[in-house]
C-alpha cells in the first residue's frame, strides 16, 4: 500500500536538546493517525517540520512517493498539506474572510472568497459570518476559520495540533462530525493529541512519542485507555485516594461581581458569586478565553474592584492590590509561569522576592535581605524538587515543569489562608503534575481554602472537592463534584453556551 | 430626518473653514493665500506621517522620523543646488531617507535592538550628519520648483490658485494618500503588511516573511520622510538652515497617533497642524490675542460635540450649553480685552497643539487599543 | 548561515566590553565619514577623542561637562529600565534652570549660605513639575510619554527665551536677552582652583553611588528592572505602574532640573538663551552607553564629555558644525545597540540554506 505522507529517519536538535530522533512515520489516504505524546515528546516539532516551519537536521520526507522539502508553509500547502494550529495562527482585528485570505495561495475576489467561505462552511457543518472581525469570535468559532482556511486548499492532509484543548464537549462532538466526514472523503488527518478517550474514539492507527522518538504504535481502538497512558509516559500510574471533605468557616466571598473587560477583546465578568471555606478545593472549569484570566486577576488584586466586592476573612480587600492583599494571607499563581508568574530574566532568588517580600519579610525599609531572600528561594527549590543549578539561575532556563513547582512551592511555603491558582498543571509534565496536585490537595488538608482554575476536568475531578464552570464570564452554581459525572458538567458548559447564542440573536 | 445629518467631522471641517475664512477677513488677509500656504505647511508633515503610518501598520515604531527628514531635507537641496533637477533632487531626498531607515531596520530587525532607542539614535545622527554635510549649502536659495501650470485654468480666480497651480509635489502626497489607502485596503500585499503588525507570530506560521516585510515598510516610510523633509527645504522654506525640521518629524508620529493609523484621517491631521502653525504665525505677524487660539480650539471642539450629540451619540445637547458659552466668553474677551503676549509663547502653539491632541486621542484606551496595530513595537525573534 | 541563539546568561565580561567595542566601532566609522567629506580622519579622530586628555585645562572641563551629563543619566536609567521613556530631560534641564535661576535672581544681592541649597530645591522642583506634565498625561490619559516629553522640550525652550527677554532681562543689559550674572553667593563654590571646576561635580559623584545602592540593594531598583523585564510579574507582584511613571519621570526631572540649575549658577553664570546645549539628549546616550548601571554612567559620562570638548575644539580647528558632535553620538548609540546583541544572543553558523 503506498503511503500519502512518509517520513523516514528524521531528526532534529536544538541546542542541548534533542526534540526528534530518527522518526519513521506512514500516512495513508482516508485514516486519522493520532501522534500521542506527553507534552515536550516531540509531537509539536514533527508536525512543525512537516508544515515546513522547521528545518530537519536529518532524514527525508515523501509526499505519495516523491521527495518532500518544504522550504515553508508555502511549499507544504502546495503539496497539499494544511495545518490547524494548536494556539490559533489568526489575526483578532481582521475580519474572517481577511484571515482565511492570508492563509491562501492565490485568493479569489472578495464576493468570489466570501461564497465559497459560506459553501465549504455549510458543506461541513461549519457556520461562519465572513464578514465579522476574529477577535469577536469564540474559540471554538475561531477555530473553525482556521478549520474551513485550511479546507478552502483542498488539503490531502490536515495537520490537527491539540484541536480540543480549548473546545467545550458539544464542540468537540461537531469537530469529530467534520473530521470523520473528511476522512471519508479520502484525506489524511494528523491529529496530534494527549487526551486518551479522544484518540480511542477517532483515530484508525496511533504512534506514540517518547522523548522525541517512536517508542510504539498500536490501532487505538483496541486499546484502554489506561494502556495508552502508560505507553505514552512510560510507567505505571498512581490513582491518589479520595479524601473526606468537611468544610471549615468561610474564608473568601465574592459578592454579586461584576467587572468589564478593559481589553477590546476580553472577557466581561457578570454577577460572580462565590464562597471558599477553610480545607476546601473549589475547582473552576471551562475553556480558556472565558474570563478565567480576568477572574484570576480579580483575586489576585491585579484588577481593583469595589471594596466590598471581595471578602477575605469578614475584611473588605477589593480595592486592595496584590501586595496587601498577601500581607492578609490570599495568594495566587498566575497561569502564565513565564512573564506573569515569575520574571523570565530574573533568577530564581530574585523571583522568590516576587511575591515573598511581605509574608516572608524580605525587607527592611525597603531595603532587601539577600541572605533571607536566597533562603526562601533555597527552601522553595529544595521541598518542591525544583531542578535547577541554583537560585542564581534565570527563571526561563527551567523546564515548564521546573518552574511551575517553584511558582506553586512559593505560594505554599507562604503558607497561605487562600490560594487561587489558574491551570496549575497546564504544559507540564505528568511527574510534576502528580506532585503540583498533591501538594495542593496536602494544603488544603492542613486548612487553607484553594481554588483551581483549569481547562483540564479530569484534574477538577481528581482534586477538587466544589466545582462550578465559568461560561462566557458567568459563574454557574456550585456543586459537590462527587454529586457530578463528566457528561453532566459537559451539559453545563455547553447549556450555558447555548444561552449566550441565544442572547446575541 | 435623513435630510441635514451632519457627520461629526464634516462639521468640524466645515467650520474650520469657516473660521479660517472669518480671520482671515478680519485680519486683511486673503483667505485663498491663507488656504495655500497652510496646504503648503500641512505637505511635509503629511508625507512623513503616512510613512510613518505604514511602517507602524508593520508592527515597527520607528522614532526616528526627524532624522530621516533632516537628511530628505538636506539631501534633496544639495542634488537640486548641483543639478538644478528637482526630480532628481526628490529622489536623493528619498533614497537618503529610506537609507537612514535601513541603518534603523537592520538594528532592530535584523539584531533585534531596542526600538526606541534606535529611533533615537536615528534622530540624533541626522540631525548631526545633516549639519554635517550641509555646512556649505546655508543661505544659499534653491532653484524653483515645478508647479502645475495649465494655461487659462491655473489664472482662473479662486479656483487657480486653491487647486490647480500648486507644486507638483502636493498633488503627489495626494496621490500617495491614494496610492497607500488602495495598498493597505485593497490590495494582498497590503493585507500581508497589516497581518505582520497585527501578529508576527500568526503571520510567520502562516509562511510570511515578516522581517523582509517590515524592513520593505521602514524602507518605505523612511523614503516618504526624506521627501517631506525635501518639501521643507525646497518648498515650504526654501532654504537650508540646521535642525530646520525643528520637531516636524516627532509632530508627525504624534499625527499617525492623531489620525488613529488610518490614512484619511493622518492626511486630515497634517492639515490640522499646519493650520494651527500658519495661524499662529499670522497672529503673530497681525498682532493679535493669541486667545483667538483658544476661541478656534474651544469652537471645534464644541461644534463636534455638539454634531455628535445631534446624532444621537455622546452627551445630551443640553449639556453643551457651558461649552458654548465658554466658546462665547473666551471670544468676548478676545475683542474686548486683547491680551498681548510675547511672540515665544504664540510659537510653542504646534507644540502644545500636539500634545492635547494624543491626550484627546489616547484618552479613550479601549479605542486607542482597537486602532493600533497589536504588534507596534514588540520584537519579533524568527524562531530556528 | 549565521544564526542568533538566544542565550541563557550572559557572561560578565561581555557587559563591560560591548560599550568598549561600541566606542572602537564608532572611531572607526567616524573616520571613515570625515574621510569621505574631505577632512583629515586622523586629524580629527585626534582632535575630537585624544587632545582634551592632554590639556590639562580640557582636563578639568571634562569633569564640569560630564557632571550635568551623569546627573541626568543616572536619573534616566531608572525609567528606561522600566520601560519610561523620558526623552524630554534638556526641557527638565532648561525649566530647573529657570526656576533655580530665578530664585536666585529674586534674592540678588542677598548673601546667606541659604541660598545655593534654596535654589538647588527650586531647580529641582522645577525639573520634576515639568517632567510630571507628560507623567500626568501619561497616567490619566495614556498619552505616550516619548512624544509629549519631547515636545515640552521645544516649549522649554521658547519659555527660556520668553523669559530672557521679558521678566528676567538684565535691566542694565541693553536689552541684549539675557539675565543678570548671578550674585557671588548664588554662585557655586569651585573646589579646584583655577578652574571651573564647582561643587556639583562631588554631588554628581555622590549621587552615583546613592543610585547604585538604590538600584541594587533597593525594592525601588528592583522594581524598576521588574516592570521593564515582566510588567504583567510586575503587576502580580504589586508594582503600581502609575505610581513607578510618577517616581521614575519625577526623578530623572528632578536630576535633570538639579544639573540645569548646576549649569546656571555654575559655568554659565547667569540664564541665557544659548544654556541648553542638548546635554538631556547626550544623556540618553551615556544612560545606555554606561549600560543603565550608575557606576558605568560616571565612566561613560566622562566619554562623552569628551566629545564634547573635542566637538568644540574640531569646530575651531576643522571648521566641523557644532552639531557634528551629534553625528558621534548617534553613531555610538547605532554602534552600542548593534553589539549589544551579542549579550543577548550568541552568534552561530547553522548548516543548510533558508528563507
Amino acid at each position: 500500500m503506498s503511503a500519502l505522507l512518509s517520513i523516514q529517519g528524521l531528526t532534529k536538535t536544538y541546542p542541548g536538546v534533542l526534540v526528534n530522533q530518527d522518526i519513521h512515520l506512514e500516512v495513508e489516504p482516508g485514516e486519522i493517525h493520532a501522534i500521542l505524546g506527553e507534552n515536550g515528546a516531540g509531537k509539536s516539532t514533527l508536525v512543525k517540520t512537516i508544515y515546513g516551519l522547521v528545518m530537519p537536521d536529518a532524514g527525508r520526507m515523501l509526499v505519495n512517493g516523491v521527495e518532500y522539502q518544504p522550504r515553508g508553509p508555502k511549499d507544504a500547502r502546495a503539496a497539499g498539506i494544511g495545518m490547524v494550529f494548536q494556539h490559533f495562527s489568526l489575526f483578532e482585528a481582521l475580519s474572517v474572510a481577511e484571515n482565511i485570505a492570508l492563509g491562501m495561495a492565490k485568493p479569489p475576489g472578495r464576493v468570489e472568497l466570501a461564497r465559497r467561505i459560506r459553501d465549504v462552511a455549510n458543506a461541513y457543518g461549519l457556520p461562519l459570518d465572513p464578514d465579522r472581525l476574529v477577535g469577536d469570535l469564540s474559540v471554538g468559532e475561531r477555530q473553525r476559520v482556521e478549520i474551513v482556511r485550511c479546507l478552502l486548499q483542498n488539503p490531502r492532509i490536515l495537520i490537527m495540533d491539540e484541536p480540543t484543548s480549548v473546545l467545550t464537549p458539544q464542540e468537540v462532538a461537531a469537530l469529530f462530525t467534520t473530521l470523520r466526514k473528511l476522512r471519508d472523503e479520502g484525506v489524511a488527518i494528523l491529529y496530534i493529541s494527549h487526551k486518551l478517550e479522544e484518540i480511542r474514539a477517532l483515530c484508525n492507527r496511533a504512534t506514540i512519542l517518547r522523548s522525541g522518538r517512536v517508542v510504539d504504535a498500536c490501532r487505538p481502538a483496541e486499546k484502554t485507555a489506561r494502556q495508552l497512558a502508560e505507553m505514552m509516559i512510560g510507567i505505571e500510574l498512581l490513582r491518589p485516594l479520595p479524601r473526606l471533605f468537611t468544610p471549615g468557616d468561610t474564608l473568601l466571598r465574592v459578592l454579586h461581581l461584576t467587572v468589564p473587560s478593559d481589553d477590546a477583546f476580553g472577557t466581561t465578568l457578570r454577577k460572580i458569586e462565590l464562597e471558599l471555606r477553610a480545607g476546601e478545593v473549589l475547582g473552576i472549569a471551562g475553556v480558556a478565553g472565558n474570563g478565567q484570566e480576568e477572574l484570576a486577576r480579580v483575586l489576585s488584586g491585579e484588577t481593583r474592584v469595589n471594596a466590598a466586592k471581595v471578602m477575605l476573612d469578614g475584611q473588605r480587600i477589593g480595592h486592595m492590590g496584590p501586595s496587601r492583599r498577601r500581607r492578609l494571607g490570599l495568594l495566587s499563581a498566575p497561569e502564565e509561569r513565564l512573564g506573569h508568574a515569575a520574571a523570565p530574566d530574573m533568577n530564581l532568588a530574585e523571583n522568590a522576592f516576587l511575591t515573598g517580600r511581605k509574608r516572608q519579610r524580605l525587607d527592611y525599609r525597603g531595603f532587601i535581605k539577600s541572605a533571607s531572600t536566597a533562603n526562601f528561594a533555597r527552601a522553595v527549590v529544595r521541598k518542591f524538587d525544583v531542578r535547577t543549578p541554583g537560585i542564581a539561575t534565570p527563571a526561563r532556563a527551567l523546564s515548564g515543569g521546573n518552574l511551575q513547582k517553584f511558582v506553586i512551592g512559593r505560594e505554599i511555603l507562604q503558607r497561605p489562608r487562600v490560594l487561587v491558582v489558574n491551570q496549575p498543571t497546564w504544559g507540564v509534565d505528568a511527574h510534576a503534575a502528580a506532585t503540583i496536585r498533591a501538594a495542593l490537595r496536602d494544603l488544603a488538608a492542613a486548612g487553607t481554602g484553594v481554588l483551581v482554575i483549569s481547562q483540564d476536568l479530569d484534574e477538577l475531578m481528581e482534586i477538587a472537592d466544589t466545582f462550578a464552570v465559568l461560561e462566557g464570564g458567568r459563574l454557574s452554581k456550585v456543586h459537590r463534584t462527587r454529586s457530578l459525572t463528566i457528561d453532566e458538567i459537559g451539559l453545563m458548559m455547553g447549556g450555558a453556551a447555548r444561552e449566550r447564542s441565544f442572547a446575541r440573536a | 430626518m435623513s435630510g441635514l445629518r451632519l457627520s461629526p467631522g464634516a462639521a468640524v471641517t466645515l467650520t474650520a473653514i469657516l473660521a479660517l475664512v472669518v480671520f482671515s477677513l478680519a485680519a486683511g488677509l486673503d483667505p485663498v493665500l491663507l488656504t495655500v500656504s497652510i496646504m503648503v505647511a500641512a505637505m511635509p508633515l503629511m508625507l512623513a506621517a503616512l510613512g510613518e503610518m505604514v511602517v507602524e501598520k508593520s508592527g515597527v515604531l520607528n522614532l526616528g522620523v526627524e532624522g530621516m527628514m533632516i537628511i530628505g531635507a538636506i539631501a534633496g537641496f544639495a542634488i537640486a543646488v548641483e543639478s538644478g533637477s528637482a526630480l532628481l533632487a526628490l529622489v536623493a531626498a528619498a533614497l537618503a531617507g529610506a537609507a537612514l531607515a535601513l541603518v534603523f531596520g537592520v538594528l532592530t530587525q535584523v539584531l533585534l535592538a531596542n526600538q526606541v532607542a534606535t529611533g533615537l539614535a536615528l534622530t540624533l545622527f541626522g540631525l548631526g550628519l545633516a549639519a554635517l554635510i550641509g555646512q556649505p549649502y546655508s543661505g544659499i536659495k534653491p532653484p524653483p520648483f515645478p508647479r502645475l501650470d495649465i494655461p487659462l485654468l491655473s489664472d482662473l480666480p479662486v479656483v487657480g490658485p486653491l487647486l490647480l497651480s500648486h507644486d507638483l509635489l502636493l498633488y503627489f502626497s495626494f496621490a500617495l494618500l491614494a496610492a497607500i489607502w488602495v495598498f493597505l485596503y485593497r490590495s494582498r500585499g497590503g493585507l500581508v503588511l497589516r497581518a505582520v503588525g497585527e501578529s508576527h507570530d500568526a503571520a510567520h506560521a502562516l509562511g510570511y516573511r515578516v522581517i523582509p516585510i517590515r524592513l520593505a515598510a521602514i524602507a518605505f516610510g523612511g523614503a516618504c520622510a526624506g521627501l517631506g523633509g525635501a518639501a521643507l527645504s525646497l518648498i515650504r522654506v526654501p532654504q537650508w538652515t540646521e535642525s530646520m525640521t525643528a520637531g516636524a518629524g516627532w509632530i508627525a508620529l504624534a499625527i499617525v497617533v492623531f489620525g488613529g493609523w488610518r490614512p484619511v484621517r493622518v492626511a486630515l491631521g497634517a492639515y490640522l497642524f499646519g493650520g494651527v502653525t500658519i495661524l499662529q504665525l499670522n497672529l503673530q505677524a497681525a498682532g493679535l490675542t493669541p486667545l483667538w487660539l483658544l476661541v478656534l480650539a474651544l469652537l471645534l471642539f464644541a461644534v463636534h460635540s455638539t454634531a455628535r450629540a445631534l446624532a444621537g451619540a455622546g452627551a445630551h445637547i443640553r449639556a453643551l450649553f457651558p461649552l458654548w458659552l465658554a466658546t462665547a466668553g473666551a471670544a468676548a474677551a478676545a475683542v474686548y480685552s486683547p491680551i498681548a503676549i510675547q511672540a515665544q509663547y504664540l510659537s510653542m502653539a504646534p507644540y502644545i497643539c500636539t500634545i492635547v491632541v494624543l491626550v484627546v486621542m489616547s484618552a479613550d484606551r479601549l479605542r486607542a487599543s482597537l486602532n493600533a496595530p497589536a504588534a507596534l513595537g514588540r520584537v519579533f525573534h524568527r524562531p530556528a | 548561515m549565521l544564526a542568533l541563539e538566544p542565550r541563557l546568561s550572559t557572561p560578565g565580561w561581555l557587559h563591560a566590553a560591548t560599550p568598549v567595542l561600541a566606542i572602537a566601532l564608532t572611531m572607526l566609522a567616524g573616520g571613515a565619514l570625515f574621510a569621505a567629506l574631505g577632512k583629515n580622519p586622523v586629524e580629527a579622530i585626534r582632535v575630537i577623542f585624544w587632545d582634551p586628555l592632554i590639556d590639562p585645562f580640557s582636563r578639568s572641563e571634562l569633569l564640569v561637562k560630564a557632571a550635568p551629563l551623569a546627573m541626568i543619566a543616572l536619573g534616566l536609567a531608572f525609567g528606561f529600565r522600566a520601560g519610561i521613556w523620558n526623552i524630554g530631560a534638556e526641557g527638565q534641564f532648561i525649566v530647573g534652570a529657570i526656576t533655580g535661576g530665578a530664585v536666585g535672581l529674586a534674592f540678588y544681592g542677598t548673601p546667606g549660605l541659604w541660598l545655593l541649597p534654596l535654589m538647588a530645591l527650586a531647580g529641582a522642583a522645577g525639573g520634576a513639575a515639568w517632567a510630571m506634565i507628560p507623567a500626568i498625561l501619561k497616567i490619566r490619559f495614556n498619552a505616550n510619554e516619548i512624544l509629549v516629553s519631547l515636545m515640552l522640550v521645544y516649549v522649554a525652550e521658547l519659555l527660556l527665551s520668553a523669559l530672557v527677554s521679558g521678566p528676567l532681562r538684565d535691566p542694565d543689559g541693553f536689552n541684549f536677552p539675557e539675565s543678570r550674572q548671578f550674585h557671588d553667593s548664588a554662585t557655586l563654590p569651585i573646589f579646584w582652583p583655577g578652574t571651573r571646576a564647582h561643587v556639583g561635580i562631588l554631588i554628581a559623584l555622590g549621587l552615583g553611588v546613592a543610585a547604585a545602592v538604590m538600584l541594587h540593594r533597593h525594592v525601588f531598583g528592583y522594581h524598576a528592572n521588574l516592570l521593564g523585564s515582566a510588567p504583567r510579574a510586575a503587576a502580580f507582584g504589586g508594582v503600581r505602574v502609575h505610581v513607578m511613571t510618577a517616581v521614575c519621570l519625577g526623578l530623572s526631572g528632578g536630576l535633570a532640573g538639579l544639573a540645569g540649575l548646576f549649569e546656571a549658577a555654575g559655568p554659565v553664570g547667569q540664564l541665557v538663551p544659548s544654556l541648553p546645549v542638548g546635554y538631556g539628549f547626550t544623556a540618553i546616550i551615556v544612560a545606555f552607553l554606561g549600560r543603565l548601571e550608575p557606576l558605568g554612567i560616571l565612566l561613560a559620562s566622562l566619554v562623552m564629555a569628551l566629545t564634547y570638548i573635542g566637538g568644540e575644539t574640531a569646530q575651531f580647528t576643522l571648521q566641523i558644525p557644532a552639531a557634528a558632535i551629534w553625528v558621534f553620538q548617534g553613531m555610538l548609540l547605532f554602534a552600542l545597540l548593534a553589539v549589544d546583541v551579542l549579550t543577548r544572543y550568541r552568534l552561530r553558523w547553522r548548516r543548510g540554506v533558508r528563507a
